[in-house]
């Protein structure tokens, strides 16, 4: 009965858990891995906002969380150098704690969202995030020659007459909608460190691309699942315990 | 042969006009060299050849569905990035067929674990081996020692008579008269 309760949001998180970190490397291919922070505090004042109104959260966390990745090249020109991300994260993160704040329901889903709340994933969570994540990775497949080629020849589309921008924009929202999922499910950071961490050690460690992505994948479900076992265990919040172990992992690795 | 790219009274820039107006033509199988001092624009002219740089009068003519390959000074960021050679060259649909021996055994090994010279000649390799019918070279001998300069001007000569045009801008004069068949020397705006 105890593991039936558990199963489904070990499920989802496990399948957030494999997606984050291939995500995360082309965020940081990128250098916009403060983006992923970003989306996760806009989804948060979303699903927030959308609760106060009586609307489902996950629709509130989603919708803002695709203005926000497919708005932020529109404003890429006036805030470069990452300061459109600090933005979003700071108007995300205002919204959300001035929104709980100020009604008692939208605080205890913030708690929830800021703490890492994923023991409370049901199954609507996991019929959303497990087809998205089935779809992510052979989008990010996709994707990623030409994310490889943006990055390093820059001047290829140009000489190709080929327009980056849908590549670019793609990304941005894929980027921007796994967040938010992964924000339902995991919580802020507990989503932000799969992202960030595992990313961080393979660009150091791997011997390539490839390897880097399945190696990044790996260290992202193996540190879940310790994780999740973890927290059950010591009746602890998943959230920084997940941090903290792929902040040890990173710093013995990395 | 057959013509690949024309241009006449071409000026071109950024901002503002950075060349005096220039007549240039590259024809498939030959290889064209651009030299000049400092700022008078030559890595501004293959800029905007391939669509970057602004055409401020004159006009540029390319043959219908020519394919382009690039290749500027710019330092492609591969320090700190988990890529090995090989994935470079399939990224850009480079073969890995005519490598000199010491990269053709490095190609699985990380570029940013590669000496500057060989990291160079790669990141040069995956533009130069493109599946295209025009490549624009900018400084490409710069980092490379006389074994690299020697490797690649045999290798442009072979791409040339596969039926590629190659336009080679190049400070370096020796490299420039020995490979190319025909050198344009742009003139400074104070030139006349």
């Amino acid at each position: 009965m105890q593991a039936d309760l558990f199963l489904i949001p070990f499920l989802t998180g496990l399948a957030c858990a494999i997606v984050l970190p291939v995500l995360g490397c082309y965020l940081r291919l990128r250098d916009e891995w403060l983006a992923a922070l970003a989306y996760s505090h806009v989804a948060a004042a979303g699903a927030l906002l959308a609760l106060v109104a009586g609307v489902a959260p996950v629709l509130g966390g989603l919708a803002t969380a695709a203005l926000a990745g497919a708005g932020r090249r529109l404003f890429a020109r006036r805030l470069s150098g990452g300061a459109g991300d600090a933005m979003l994260l700071l108007a995300g993160w205002a919204g959300a704690v001035l929104l709980a704040a100020n009604a008692p329901m939208a605080e205890r889903l913030g708690h929830a969202l800021f703490d890492g709340q994923l023991y409370f994933s049901g199954s609507d969570n996991l019929y959303l995030v497990l087809p998205w994540c089935l779809l992510a990775i052979p989008a990010l497949a996709w994707l990623s020659r030409q994310l490889l080629l943006a990055r390093i020849y820059p001047d290829y589309f140009h000489a190709q007459h080929l327009p980056v921008w849908p590549v670019v924009s793609g990304f941005d929202l894929l980027a921007a909608l796994t967040l938010a999922l992964a924000t339902m499910t995991l919580g802020v950071m507990g989503g932000f460190a799969l992202v960030f961490v595992p990313p961080w050690i393979v660009f150091r460690r791997a011997q390539s691309w490839r390897a880097g992505l399945f190696l990044s994948a790996l260290i992202g479900a193996l540190g879940y699942v310790a994780a999740f076992a973890i927290a059950l265990g010591l009746d602890q919040p998943f959230g920084p315990v997940l941090a903290l172990l792929l902040i040890a992992v990173g710093l013995l690795i990395a | 042969m057959s013509g690949l790219l024309r241009a006449e009274q071409l000026v071109v820039g950024w901002q503002q006009p950075a060349t005096q107006p220039l007549d240039l033509s590259v024809a498939a199988g030959e290889i064209v060299g651009l030299t000049g001092p400092n700022g008078v624009g030559k890595s501004t002219l293959l800029a905007a050849i391939a669509g970057r740089a602004r055409v401020f009068s004159g006009r540029i003519e390319q043959r219908p569905g020519l394919g382009l390959a690039l290749q500027t000074q710019d330092v492609p960021p591969v320090v700190g990035m988990p890529l090995a050679g090989r994935e470079l060259l399939a990224l850009t649909g480079a073969g890995a067929d005519g490598l000199p021996a010491w990269l053709a055994d490095r190609l699985d090994i990380r570029l940013d674990r590669l000496s500057g010279g060989q990291r160079h000649y790669l990141t040069l390799w995956a533009i130069l081996q493109a599946p295209a019918d025009l490549v624009l070279l900018d400084e490409p001998t710069n980092n490379l020692d006389v074994a690299g300069v020697a490797h690649l001007t045999e290798h442009l000569r072979d791409r040339a008579a596969a039926g590629a045009g190659i336009l080679v801008v190049s400070h370096d004069t020796a490299f420039v008269d020995v490979v190319c068949d025909r050198v344009i020397a742009l003139r400074g705006n104070d030139a006349g």
